[in-house]
């Protein structure tokens, strides 16, 4: 009973990072939500028992993917602000 | 017409959503993979490592993981045509800096560890090769320009050192009259961690690469 409550837990924070990641209008924001997402299924692969899932989702998924991520977003807000300098 | 695009495309998702749900209930209800699960795992023997995971990615599934390796030496190659990296970022200062001299060589060492783990226990090449990028993008993030790595040439044989070896294993094999990757069992566990250490070396250098984003300075053109 009280597993059963911790993984409704764990999928309804998940949809819910899920969801404001991709509402998020911001790109860091949503990059930043994304790298908490990313996590938390990490947590979510380690409840059901595939460690080397969890492993790969923690380092690639959410610690390079993000980091890739936010450089991403970085160099996307450094063009926009060149296109607004030059108009 | 926006307010009623969204309901579309939520509609068209949900019945996308039912679609699945409809596909993958009666599987998980007849489990038919169990026959399968147990004819691979008696033979796990013969593939010279522990842990069925490697066993299935190295072994079993070999082609999968190659093309894998082929997919990010492709996405490297993507980014670099996109011409020069990104600015470094500026010179961290002492606190960081003492910081990075104990995490980057606690990141390789942990790297060499999950590859090594990776034949008994939870680990392996994808996850050792991540802490290795992750070892470059801390190095970046620090003020290094080119996040740890060695000169373009160096970086091309790096990124490309886990197809290569990979091919190579398999061409050899098919030298010998074996099929491509069909390890035979005695040399099994050594041809699986050659190939396992190239692949993590080229993960790391193609993710710490991908990191810096952008060809490195100094080719030529």
């Amino acid at each position: 009973m009280t597993l059963l409550l911790f993984d409704l837990v764990l999928i309804a924070t998940l949809l819910t990072l899920a969801v404001a990641a991709l509402n998020s209008a911001e790109p860091r924001r949503a990059v930043m939500l994304f790298i908490a997402f990313g996590l938390w299924l990490a947590l979510i692969w380690a409840r059901l028992r595939a460690p080397d899932v969890a492993l790969a989702e923690a380092a690639i998924g959410a610690g390079l993917g993000g980091a890739l991520m936010l450089a991403a977003a970085r160099r996307a807000a450094r063009r926009r602000e060149d296109d607004e300098a030059q108009r | 017409m926006n307010g009623r695009l969204r309901l579309l495309i939520a509609l068209l998702a949900a019945v996308l959503g039912a679609a699945l749900l409809w596909v993958f209930l009666p599987l998980l209800a007849t489990r038919p993979e169990s026959a399968l699960a147990k004819a691979a795992l008696a033979a796990r023997p013969l593939t010279g490592v522990g842990n069925p995971v490697t066993a299935v990615l190295l072994d079993y599934r070999a082609y999968d993981t190659l093309l894998e390796l082929a997919v990010l030496l492709a996405a490297l190659l993507g980014i670099w045509s996109l011409g020069p990296p990104t600015p470094a970022y500026q010179r961290a200062g002492a606190a960081l800096r003492a910081m990075i001299a104990w995490v980057v060589p606690l990141l390789v060492l942990a790297g060499g560890y999950l590859l090594w783990a990776g034949g008994q226990v939870p680990g392996g090449a994808f996850q050792g090769g991540a802490l290795l990028g992750a070892a470059g993008v801390v190095l970046r993030l620090g003020g290094d320009p080119h996040a740890g790595l060695p000169a373009e040439p160096w970086q091309r044989l790096l990124a490309s050192l886990g197809v290569g070896a990979f091919v190579i294993v398999g061409l050899v094999l098919l030298g010998l009259g074996r099929d491509f990757l069909d390890y035979p069992s005695a040399w099994a566990k050594w041809l699986i961690l050659v190939i396992e250490s190239a692949a993590t070396l080229a993960i790391g250098a193609t993710l710490a690469a991908a990191y810096v984003g952008g060809r490195p300075p100094g080719g030529t053109r």
